[in-house]
């Protein structure tokens, strides 16, 4: 099965297909048929059901009562009602998101970019470290800061990029550039990853102690190709 | 009726909000209580969430099916394999193994969804490295920088690249340790200013669009 649907997907790479069209439908339906047990399992059973049976809390109810309101979007006459229970969820997260994201993501990030940039030496000498490869070094600690206060500044359109303004911007853009360049070069070797898993599992699968299910397999994916793309060429183009 | 329609969702919201900020500068046990209550609430309430979007999907695939419309043979596929996923998940109770048997829900999640989405995720790498043949082309200074870093960052990731230049491993850690940390680091601070506005513009009523449209 694993063999098959992986062969299946593959077979995009010589074009859209019935064969990957079915994988992805096959996909989607397994994912969903995976989320709604596992919701169930989790939420149902673990957060609602078992408490309120085996301990009593019987206060759970309120937001079975809140998640329930949701579903009134579904009676046109009483949708309104479903206000309440996006109002809750709107509210509590905007209330959790305030102080957690100025502590972490504000005030802890300009903490760890606004660092001294000398360092003490054993023997109580101050230094300046030179080394690229340790990122708390005081060589690094001046690029962080030039890229942060660069590319902050490039998004802050309330001034004019003229004149002093402009070179800070332009190294802003230098380091938007490399860093969109490093999540490329790394989301491309991620990916890359993934697929010598698959081949790697293929490989495997091509064994004589399994029946040799990859040649098999990839022998009808690739006579069904054929197949499909024969038949096509006699029929008269899509008209959608 | 407004008030009940319009007014007090947004009190609801306002309320809510301005506990939940407060909390967090309350070190006591009941205002961690509350906190661990409301967690748990959210994820009840997202779980009727999950409702609404699995039964839009459901309209759209019936919608499908009943008007024969062109590939509704795909929309069987996806119906059958998400009763046949959830069947059997049921049956398992919903665990992948029991005392380290994998049960036919955990066969399910083995042998299809883990090599279907690896699959799906992995001839991303083509697309990608196609895309970016035809647009990676150095013709600013910008776009050369940015070739540049993904070579590099790409070199440094695999034993061959580090032999072919030795310098890409170290290069690829600074590029990925400094450089783009500070990239990351400004736009977090960016969208974290964004967030705490967007956050006090709802609790104070100004940002109303979560509500919906539709009569008041």
């Amino acid at each position: 099965m694993a063999t098959g649907l992986t062969l299946c997907i593959l077979s995009f790479l010589y074009k859209d297909n019935p064969l990957f069209k079915l994988a992805e439908h096959l996909y989607v339906g397994v994912s969903v048929g995976y989320t709604i047990v596992k919701a169930y399992d989790t939420v149902l059973v673990h957060l609602i059901f078992k408490p309120i049976v085996e301990n009593g809390e019987w206060v759970l109810l309120v937001p079975v009562t809140i998640g329930s309101l949701m579903l009134t979007r579904y009676v046109p006459k009483a949708s309104w009602l479903s206000r309440y229970a996006f109002a809750f969820i709107v509210g509590v997260g905007s209330g959790l998101a305030i102080p957690r994201t100025i502590s972490s993501f504000i005030l802890k990030q300009i903490e760890d970019t606004v660092r001294p940039l000398l360092m003490l030496a054993p023997g109580g000498d101050v230094t300046f470290t030179w080394d690229l490869h340790n990122p708390a070094s005081s060589l690094n600690v001046i690029i962080i800061l030039i890229g942060v206060t660069s590319v902050l500044f490039y998004f802050f359109f309330s001034v004019e990029h003229t004149g002093p303004g402009r070179v800070v911007a332009r190294t802003g853009v230098m380091f938007l550039m490399i860093s969109f360049g490093a999540a490329f070069g790394y989301t491309v070797m991620a990916r890359m990853s993934l697929l010598i898993g698959r081949l790697t599992d293929l490989i495997e699968f091509s064994d004589a102690s399994y029946g040799r299910p990859t040649v098999w397999l990839a022998l009808v994916t690739i006579g069904t190709l054929i197949f499909l793309s024969r038949r096509t060429q006699g029929e008269p183009p899509d008209q959608h | 009726m407004i008030f009940l329609r319009r007014q007090l969702p947004l009190l609801i919201t306002m309320i809510t909000g301005l506990v939940f900020a407060g909390q967090y500068y309350v070190p006591h046990p009941a205002s961690e209580q509350v906190l661990t209550s409301a967690t748990k609430w959210m994820q009840i309430i997202g779980g009727f969430a999950l409702v609404l979007g699995v039964t839009s999907l459901f309209h759209v695939h019936a919608a499908k099916i009943r008007r024969k419309e062109a590939g509704w043979g795909y929309s069987v596929v996806l119906y059958a394999g998400m009763l046949g996923t959830i069947a059997v998940g049921f049956w398992a109770n919903g665990k992948e193994s029991v005392e380290g048997v994998s049960t036919a829900f955990g066969w399910v999640y083995n042998f299809m969804m883990v090599p279907l989405q690896g699959t799906m995720f992995a001839i991303l790498a083509f697309f990608i490295a196609s895309a970016a043949y035809r647009s990676f082309r150095a013709r600013s200074r910008e776009a050369a920088v940015l070739l540049i870093a993904a070579v590099i960052v790409m070199m440094g990731r695999v034993p061959l690249g580090e032999y072919l230049i030795p310098m890409s491993g170290d290069l690829s850690q600074w590029i990925l340790n400094v450089l783009n940390a500070s990239v990351r680091r400004a736009i977090l601070i960016g969208v974290s200013l964004g967030t705490v506005a967007l956050s006090l513009k709802i609790i104070f009523g100004v940002e109303r669009s979560y509500l919906g449209g539709g009569k008041e």
